[in-house]
């Protein structure tokens, strides 16, 4: 064209940079942790939970590159020992949660009428309470352990899920597709499961994926206040709260937090990255 | 040809030379506008047609300059008053919108701030470019709300925007434009988004301020019968580039390019007697604008074409005041009148039982609306109050009126989406108002419906061979996945469409091909019955014309019969036997198509016909324009006895006292006035 001077074209090689390039890095980062989760007990150098009073407190060294706690354990071992529960944790309240309150918040939306308005009261009184106060008091009352810390994770977790869900389904179900599908004779059921929740199911990840990082961010917060895993088990907010006095000692809390630091990173990264993929707007830049 | 005296006699005061503004997108430049160029005169009301994508739009944005990335100017010039628009940084530009040039927009739902009084919203219009005090201003707001026709200004710029109705914003959104007294106003499909009434009522108004104020028009519009009501000079655009530019009297009636020719032929007429129901449609989709073919852009549906159309053509002059860019009619070539497509040969249709296959008496839909306060009145909206509606087996009936008269809640109620509050509906000896969603299952197989949106009437996360077989595994019509695959096949044969398609999701499909999928599903189940809602109003006239086409050609073939809902007149009077007029949920007029539009007795159906436009400016000329009198009533408190009387010319005490009675008038008419025929 004559005359016309265009800027440089980014190549498909910085373009999928452009976009999914933070999105890739937090993949790596999750997969990576979940890798030591999984394969803790082969890669880690020493038993997380090997008391060696004798060497307690010492600093990072080639043998305890993390150093060592005040029990003498060694902090590195601990870290990736501590990754197995917080990711599972992390996944299982947000995977419980998230299908239960998506649910609730989607037979809600369909159904409107009284169905309606009695599950949204109940997901708002659940919302009248500060989220980690009422999960701190249901770990209070069922006793110090994972297992009950989860439970009381699940209770404050849903009601989120079934606000999205009912805002999304509601959004589908005036979508003249819907109507579509009610006047060829497809049943409520049927509408609900295969027409509009396939539809409204990519926010619903980008929350799902975001929330994982947020859930793993709560246990520790539960467990550094002495609520969630049970001594000697090793869990990263458990142990920062072991560091918390160590001033001197700064390994013993600073490497667990940056294993939380990276974890939730890692997963908000991602959950951005699908955002931007599901949002058509993004796409054609 | 325009009389010399005509001619805006001085300089140009907007000139777009070479215009090019392209989307550079990472995968390469969209060449949205490529090449335009033209003049504007002082005074002078420009006119651009073309179809969505033609790069009309684009072209007035980039006059104002209201791009935003990756939408770039990359060449040319935008001459207005001694500058050049296209290269001002943007302080300038700033200075130049509003003041010199004015834009409306189509959508005045969303045009104007929500939260913003109309008061502040003119004043800041005014006040931003340091011309009036607020003072003054606020005076001048409500001076121009007067010349814009809005009743009782003084209070009205007291109410925000939603308090208003869409041609009261639209209304609104032209005072703002004429607040500044600009040079040019730049309207953006000023009236697609608005009833055919209040449409006329608004082109009036432009056509008013033309005249008394000076101002320059430029009108965007996809419709020929809207520009040629209103412009002096018209522009058709096809693939970014201007390819004819005339008066209006000679390009509506002798087109000089192809393109504008196929697009005065594919739009159905009010005015014309169709003996065929088949409309000249042009093959095929316009081009890619990432890849612009080589040679003439219409080349590859253009039922002209010769060899020379390789080379890309000139917009060349082509006697007075006209250009074209044709190689064909350059040369002198004359564009025949269209052979319509032949009928296909006369099937048998399978003889009708006699009967009527759909009976509907004393139909009623209320929805009763959240209370107004905690202590007010529950509202009730009567949608649909007491329609009584008979289709014969085979016949297609148009059910008509603007919106808010309860069109699309009938047909719903017709297919049992919704539930009527009162009245009975038989469809084939079956009476179905009362029965259970359960009960109408087995009925869904022979009544089927076609929406208005192609957009969102497809499942975006199904494929289309599994939007075409769910229903037939629903209702059991085939046996195993290879018999259910088998008849997509058919079914997409059937519409038109190739059978790959089946394994691809709805969002690769352009419009009139998602409309097509949705008939194809409509029919998957081998209904005698279908219910189009607006099948065709989402659609550019080429392809509404195909997808008219079509649904005559499947209901000659498979002996439907239709009930076909939409508000444009002309689709109705060419598609349908007869016609159902409603207003404010109650039917005005009923009678056979051709006799309704000849002999309308109501004065709704009358002041309905006088408003569509016609795109011909001699016929409009001698067309006898019955203004329609104000804003359709709310429909939560209609007015009393006839429905109509508030804004009927020829209302009487006896009009409110007395609701009109649905009365034979002969011949198979039918209007609900006491007056009929009288006006």
């Amino acid at each position: 064209m004559s005359g016309v001077v265009l800027p440089a074209i980014a190549s498909p090689r910085q373009r999928w940079l452009r976009r999914y390039g933070l999105a890739s890095l937090g993949a790596a980062i999750i997969l990576a942790w979940a890798l030591l989760a999984i394969f803790a007990p082969w890669v880690s150098p020493f038993d997380a939970n090997f008391v060696d009073v004798a060497n307690r407190l010492k600093p990072p060294s080639w043998v305890h590159w993390m150093g060592t706690d005040a029990l003498g354990r060694d902090v590195a071992s601990r870290v990736i020992h501590g990754a197995r529960v917080s990711l599972a944790v992390g996944f299982v309240v947000v995977a419980i949660g998230g299908l239960f309150g998506t649910l609730l918040g989607a037979i809600a939306a369909y159904a409107r009428g009284w169905v309606e308005e009695a599950l949204m009261r109940l997901t708002d009184l659940v919302f009248c309470f500060p989220p980690i106060i009422l999960a701190m008091a249901i770990a209070a009352a069922l006793g110090i352990g994972t297992v009950n810390t989860v439970i009381a994770m699940l209770v404050v977790w849903w009601p989120k899920f079934a606000r999205l869900a009912r805002s999304l389904v509601i959004t589908q179900r005036s979508m003249e597709y819907v109507e579509a599908a009610q006047s060829v004779g497809f049943g409520p059921a049927h509408i609900l499961v295969r027409q509009i929740l396939p539809n409204a199911v990519g926010p619903l990840v980008v929350l799902l994926t975001l929330d994982v990082g947020n859930a793993i961010l709560v246990f520790a917060g539960l467990s550094f206040l002495g609520l969630g895993v049970v001594p000697p088990t090793a869990e990263w907010g458990a142990m920062v709260a072991e560091g918390r006095e160590l001033v001197q000692q700064w390994w013993v809390a600073t490497f667990p937090g940056l294993a939380i630091l990276t974890v939730v990173m890692g997963f908000n990264f991602m959950g951005d990255g699908f955002r931007d993929w599901l949002d058509p707007h993004a796409r054609t830049r | 040809m325009p009389a010399p005296a005509d001619r805006p006699p001085a300089a140009p005061i907007l000139s777009v030379r070479d215009l090019r503004t392209w989307f550079l997108t990472d995968a390469g430049p969209v060449r949205a506008v490529d090449g335009v160029s033209f003049d504007v005169h002082p005074g002078e009301t420009l006119g651009i047609v073309g179809e969505s994508g033609s790069g009309k739009s684009v072209c007035a944005k980039s006059i104002m300059r209201l791009l935003d990335a990756p939408a770039r100017i990359v060449g040319g010039a935008i001459h207005f008053r001694g500058r050049d628009l296209a290269r001002l940084d943007e302080e300038a530009i700033r200075a130049v919108r509003g003041r010199e040039i004015a834009m409306v927009f189509q959508d005045p739902m969303t045009s104007l701030n929500p939260v913003l009084r109309i008061a502040r919203q003119l004043v800041e219009a005014m006040t931003a470019h340091g011309r009036f005090t607020p003072a003054a201003a606020r005076t001048r707001a409500i001076d121009l709300l007067r010349r814009m026709g809005v009743a009782a200004p003084e209070r009205a710029v007291g109410s925000y925007p939603h308090q208003y109705s869409g041609g009261m914003r639209q209304r609104v959104m032209l005072a703002m434009g004429f607040s500044n007294e600009p040079a040019l106003l730049i309207a953006d499909e000023p009236t697609t988004a608005l009833d055919v009434t209040i449409q006329a009522q608004i082109l009036d108004l432009l056509r008013g301020l033309n005249r008394d104020m000076g101002t320059a028009v430029i009108l965007i519009s996809h419709d020929l019968g809207v520009i040629a009501n209103v412009c002096s000079r018209v522009l058709v655009m096809y693939a970014g580039e201007v390819v004819e530019e005339g008066a209006p009297e000679d390009l509506l009636t002798d087109p000089r390019h192809p393109y504008t020719w196929a697009l005065l032929h594919a739009a159905p007429r009010i005015d014309a007697e169709a003996e065929d129901r088949r409309l000249v449609t042009i093959e095929g989709q316009p081009p890619d604008p990432r890849t612009w073919p080589e040679g003439c852009r219409f080349r590859a549906r253009c039922p002209f074409a010769v060899d020379k159309c390789a080379e890309h053509p000139q917009l060349l002059p082509a006697g007075e005041g006209r250009a074209t860019r044709c190689w064909v009619t350059q040369a002198g070539g004359a564009l025949h009148t269209p052979a319509r497509p032949a009928p296909l040969p006369a099937v048998p249709r399978p003889e009708a039982a006699p009967g009527p296959l759909l009976q509907v008496t004393g139909l009623q839909k209320h929805f009763v609306l959240p209370n107004d306060g905690y202590f007010g009145q529950p509202r009730v909206l009567r949608a649909v109050d007491d329609v009584d509606l008979t289709v014969s087996r085979g016949e297609t009936v148009g059910l008509v009126g603007e919106s808010g008269c309860g069109k699309s809640t009938l047909a719903r109620l017709v297919t049992r989406l919704h539930q009527p509050t009162a009245g009975r509906i038989v469809f084939d000896g079956t009476d179905i108002g009362s029965a259970t969603q359960a009960q109408i299952r087995p009925l869904r197989r022979r009544m089927q419906m076609i929406f208005q949106d192609p957009y969102a009437s497809l499942n975006p996360r199904d494929r289309v061979g599994e939007i075409l077989a769910g229903p037939l595994r629903l209702h059991g019509i085939v046996d195993g996945e290879a018999a259910a695959r088998q008849r997509v096949a058919e079914l997409l044969d059937l519409v038109g469409l190739p059978v790959q398609s089946a394994r691809r999701f709805p969002h690769e499909f352009s419009g009139g091909q998602r409309q097509r999928i949705s008939i194809a599903r409509a029919l998957s189940v081998g209904p005698d019955f279908v219910v189009a809602d607006e099948p065709v109003s989402a659609l550019d006239v080429n392809i509404q014309a195909q997808i008219i086409n079509l649904m005559v050609d499947l209901q000659e073939r498979l002996g439907l019969t239709y009930l076909f809902i939409a508000h444009d007149l002309a689709v109705v009077r060419h598609v349908c036997d007869r016609i159902v007029v409603l207003y404010l949920g109650r039917v005005m007029e009923v009678g056979r198509a051709a006799d309704l539009f000849a002999r309308p007795q109501h004065p709704y159906t009358r002041t309905l016909i006088s408003a569509a436009p016609v795109p011909d400016p001699r016929i409009e000329r001698t067309r006898r324009h019955v203004p329609m009198l104000g804003e359709p009533p709310s429909p939560l408190n209609p007015p009393s006895g006839c429905r109509f009387r508030t804004r009927c010319p020829i209302a009487e005490a006896r009009c409110a006292a007395e609701v009109p009675p649905l009365q034979d008038i002969g011949g198979g008419q039918f209007a609900a006035c006491h007056f009929p025929g009288k006006f």
